[in-house]
């Protein structure tokens, strides 16, 4: 259902979103018009010469009256409010993490553009094609300053940040064109950094990811750069190098020399090969390079998609 | 009276009016900025300016209007004049040090705009890493050092504020006798001592990053992006309550004197001042919720924003409560009042949407958020500041304005200010992403509509300018209190002896004890019991 002012709705949180502003939507929308209506009724009534009664009730009574009153509206508020937080913290907390076996989809912002890769290969320019019913994880990162990914229409909204990935998910609920903006300031022409995302029903899906696939998986380019980047060299079978295998790290935890344990997850891939010193694998000497400043981002969510397959 | 002598001059009221001249430059310079901005916005097509011309219009409304404008506004102009007034000073305690305040706010002021206007800056007021210390090239530096240099301004005002509520009231004048515009002021003063020096740590980092690449901000450097956001959140959001609470202040005055009433739950209106103040350096995360900070984090910065906005809801209800049983007139002082507690409660209601996690991630960075801010920075504090400025303006000038034409500016503001900026709401809710030059054609109409409210909306400013002007040389001469109202400011001759009180005056009396019997010389005394 769509509400006034609010725009199409075409996720499944979305839904649950309007939900909720529609609620609070009503409930401060009465406590204005109360309030108004006082003001009002009060101004008008006891304007000056007005006959109004304004016969006071003795200074105890009236003491008794205020302190009611003012826990009337301390305590009222407090409960309104709490209910508000905690619906809203809910839905919040609730869609905080992706489902597992989302679609996964990388995406690399730039002043001024959206660079998306699906993982299947094909590459997209300020336009995302995603099925609908099928929870769809967008894992994010900037080249320059920061963006933010705003899908109106999905009500969500996440900042991209530059040296480090951020995660947007959705399940869109129907086939249809959304705004894309970008939601942070981000330099000249901030405004034209929009495109649009594209749900279609998955039987098309398929056939848009058929007709467009003209180039390797993210996971084979990653593995072609495993290899020329030298990694095989040390994580290879049979290498001089002792380095800890990467086979089915992702997801699972490590435990790290200092003690820590870490689950494997996208920003731990990142991090081992930008910046190896800051999380040294438990039983490992820190022998690693840094290959920070020589892998771009998109190569690197490559790299990270072959890490994420090899088994 | 030279010139110099005004320049020299170690009295709060002249410093007073050294700053109200200065503060209703840069408002008119900043003003200039939003009218272009929303010329530019009345077709969806960047046509009026280019994108770099937009993006350094919006930096230079926002960094003008906040820090040149509003946080100077209530406290260096009505405050310095009405702190020592109110509480039966001769001065602040430390005269010399306020005058230097002016100076620094000046020398910042000029400072800045000559950054912006020979140069310009385009990474936006808030000044966010990467893009301000990496992929801006535009003069970023200048500006914020002049930002810095206005900071010491804002500390030294509010350390003269705590120190004469503190030493320099009148015998008698107890911390429950003060009339909460003292309270308002003393809170915002507290803030002003603790928080501004976190912007000034901030605004030096991002300039060292800038300038030697060492890394703080950058990623890249070894940085945290993030970080800055959290240290200018941690004095920005304390900042807004600068600008409230001395508009709340002048509000509680203005009402309790048109209804003839005592402030509703006086102590409440104090303890919720100070509420506000306290757990408002608290709140700074609600800013980040979908910046990529930690969702816990995010649940606590919800929950403590949804308590800040209790004491603000006190307020409301007080306020209302205040006119019961009143007998109340309608001049153009308690028009702003009344606009100002209607336009603040739907700004703090608005507020409500974005401290709720799940509405926020739409809501935010949005024209939703721009409706917001300015409900409370322009339809309260500059209500408010306006209101106070004709409710003192007898005291202060010695002449009465034309009260027709007062509270004709007074309506048309308030028209012209929901007409502006009540459609923002509705784009807002439509998806409109905030600091766009260029945008959808769906949205025209809301801007339209904006737009045209923001031409009453100048209007209505540019008429007090005119009347109380005129009225400087050519108004009514003012009694020692034309409104009939309470507090020691009153009991002055208008405007008031170099000296202030020729004998320290000495208070037995609660604060508002309207009806005034308490006050002498009053045009026009209450006809009720
Ligand atoms: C000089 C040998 C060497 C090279 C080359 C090398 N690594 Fe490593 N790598 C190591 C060692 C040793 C460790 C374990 C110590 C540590 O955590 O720093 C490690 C740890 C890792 C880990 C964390 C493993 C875990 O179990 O948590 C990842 C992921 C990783 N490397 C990926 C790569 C990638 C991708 C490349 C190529 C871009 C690469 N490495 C190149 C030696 C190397
Ligand atoms: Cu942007
Ligand atoms: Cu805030």
């Amino acid at each position: 259902m769509k509400l006034p002012f609010l725009p199409e709705v075409a996720s499944t949180l979305g839904e649950r979103v309007d939900a909720l502003f529609a609620a609070v939507a009503l409930v401060t929308g009465a406590v204005a018009l109360a309030v108004v209506a006082l003001l009002v009724i009060f101004a008008l009534k006891y304007r000056r010469g007005s006959r109004a009664d304004r016969r006071r009730a003795p200074e105890a009574v009236r003491l008794r009256i205020e302190r009611r009153l003012e826990v009337a509206w301390i305590g009222i508020p407090m409960l309104l409010f709490s209910a508000a937080f905690a619906w809203a913290a809910a839905l919040y907390f609730d869609h905080a993490a992706p489902p597992d076996g989302a679609l996964e989809i990388a995406v690399v912002a730039k002043q001024w553009m959206w660079k998306l890769q699906h993982a299947t290969g094909q590459r997209e320019i300020d336009e995302l094609h995603v099925p609908v019913g099928i929870p769809v994880k967008l894992v994010m990162t900037s080249q320059d300053a920061i963006h933010s990914f705003y899908i109106p229409a999905f009500r969500l909204k996440q900042d991209v940040l530059p040296g480090r990935y951020t995660v947007l998910w959705f399940t869109a609920t129907h086939a249809g064109e959304y705004h894309l903006f970008c939601a942070e300031y981000c330099g000249t022409d901030h405004s034209r950094m929009i495109g649009r995302v594209v749900a279609l029903d998955p039987a098309q899906f398929q056939r848009w990811l058929a007709a467009n696939n003209a180039e390797p998986t993210m996971a084979a380019r990653g593995e072609a750069l495993f290899g020329a980047l030298g990694c095989g060299g040390c994580h290879g079978p049979g290498s001089a190098v002792r380095a800890p295998p990467l086979e089915g790290l992702y997801g699972r935890p490590v435990a790290l020399a200092d003690g820590r344990t870490v689950t494997a997850d996208e920003r731990y891939l990142r991090d081992a090969i930008l910046l190896p010193a800051k999380e040294v694998v438990a039983g490992y000497a820190p022998v690693m390079p840094s290959f920070s400043g020589q892998i771009p981002e998109g190569d690197l969510l490559d790299l990270i998609a072959y890490l994420k397959r090899v088994t | 009276m030279t010139l110099w002598s005004w320049l020299s001059t170690h009295d709060h009221k002249r410093i007073a009016l050294l700053y109200a001249i200065s503060i209703t430059a840069f408002f008119f310079i900043g003003g200039a900025a939003a009218t272009l901005m929303r010329i530019e916005l009345a077709t969806p097509a960047g046509d009026v300016v280019s994108a770099e011309t937009y993006n350094k219009l919006f930096t230079m409304h926002g960094v003008i209007m906040v820090w040149f404008f509003l946080i100077p506004s209530i406290p260096a102009t009505l405050g310095n004049f009405l702190v020592p007034l109110m509480i039966g000073a001769r001065d602040l305690a430390f005269p010399r040090l306020n005058l230097t305040s002016w100076y620094l706010y000046v020398a910042g002021g000029l400072f800045t705009l000559a950054a912006l206007l020979l140069g310009g800056v385009d990474t936006g007021w808030t000044f966010y890493t990467p893009f301000s210390t990496l992929y801006s090239n535009t003069h970023v530096i200048a500006v914020v050092t002049g930002v810095f240099i206005a900071g010491f301004s804002s500390i030294l005002t509010g350390l003269n504020f705590i120190v004469t509520i503190h030493k320099l009231r009148a015998p008698g004048l107890t911390w429950f006798r003060l009339p909460l515009f003292i309270w308002a002021h003393y809170a915002t003063s507290v803030i002003l001592v603790l928080a501004t020096p976190v912007l000034a740590m901030t605004l030096t980092l991002l300039g060292i990053e800038r300038l030697f690449h060492v890394g703080i901000f950058d990623p890249a450097l070894g940085g945290d992006p993030l970080l800055f956001q959290h240290l200018f959140w941690f004095y920005s959001h304390p900042a807004v309550y600068i600008m409230i609470l001395p508009a709340m202040g002048i509000v509680s005055e203005i009402i309790a004197c048109f209804s003839r009433n005592p402030v509703f739950g006086y102590r409440s209106m104090a303890y919720a001042i100070i509420a506000i103040a306290g757990i408002g350096f608290l709140v700074w995360g609600h800013h980040m919720f979908v910046s990529g900070q930690a969702v816990y984090a995010g649940m606590i910065f919800s929950l403590l924003s949804f308590v800040v906005a209790i004491p603000s809801a006190i307020k409301v209800f007080n306020w209302t409560a205040t006119l019961y049983k009143g007998t109340i007139s309608f001049e153009a002082p308690m028009l702003y009042a009344l606009g100002f507690v209607g336009l603040f409660m739907f700004g703090g209601l608005s507020g409500l949407f974005l401290a709720a996690l799940a509405l926020d991630v739409h809501l935010t960075d949005t024209y939703f958020v721009v409706a917001h801010f300015h409900y409370i920075m322009v339809g309260g504090s500059v209500s408010a500041y306006l209101g106070g400025i004709h409710f003192w303006w007898p005291k202060i000038t010695g002449r009465m304005y034309p009260p027709k034409w007062a509270q004709f500016a007074a309506v048309l503001l308030f028209l012209g200010f929901n007409f502006t900026f009540f459609p923002q709401y509705l784009l807002g809710v439509e998806g409109m992403p905030r600091r766009y030059h260029e945008y959808a054609p769906e949205f025209q109409t809301l801007h339209v509509l904006s737009s045209a409210g923001a031409v009453i909306l100048a209007i209505g400013y540019l008429l007090p300018l005119v009347y109380l002007t005129w009225s400087l040389t050519r108004g009514r001469k003012a009694s020692a209190n034309p409104w009939g109202a309470t507090g020691l400011e009153w009991t002055v001759p208008s405007p008031p002896p170099v000296e202030n009180f020729g004998e320290t005056p000495i208070v037995t009396q609660e604060p508002y004890a309207y009806p005034p019997h308490a006050v002498s010389g009053g045009a026009r005394r209450a006809a009720s019991t």
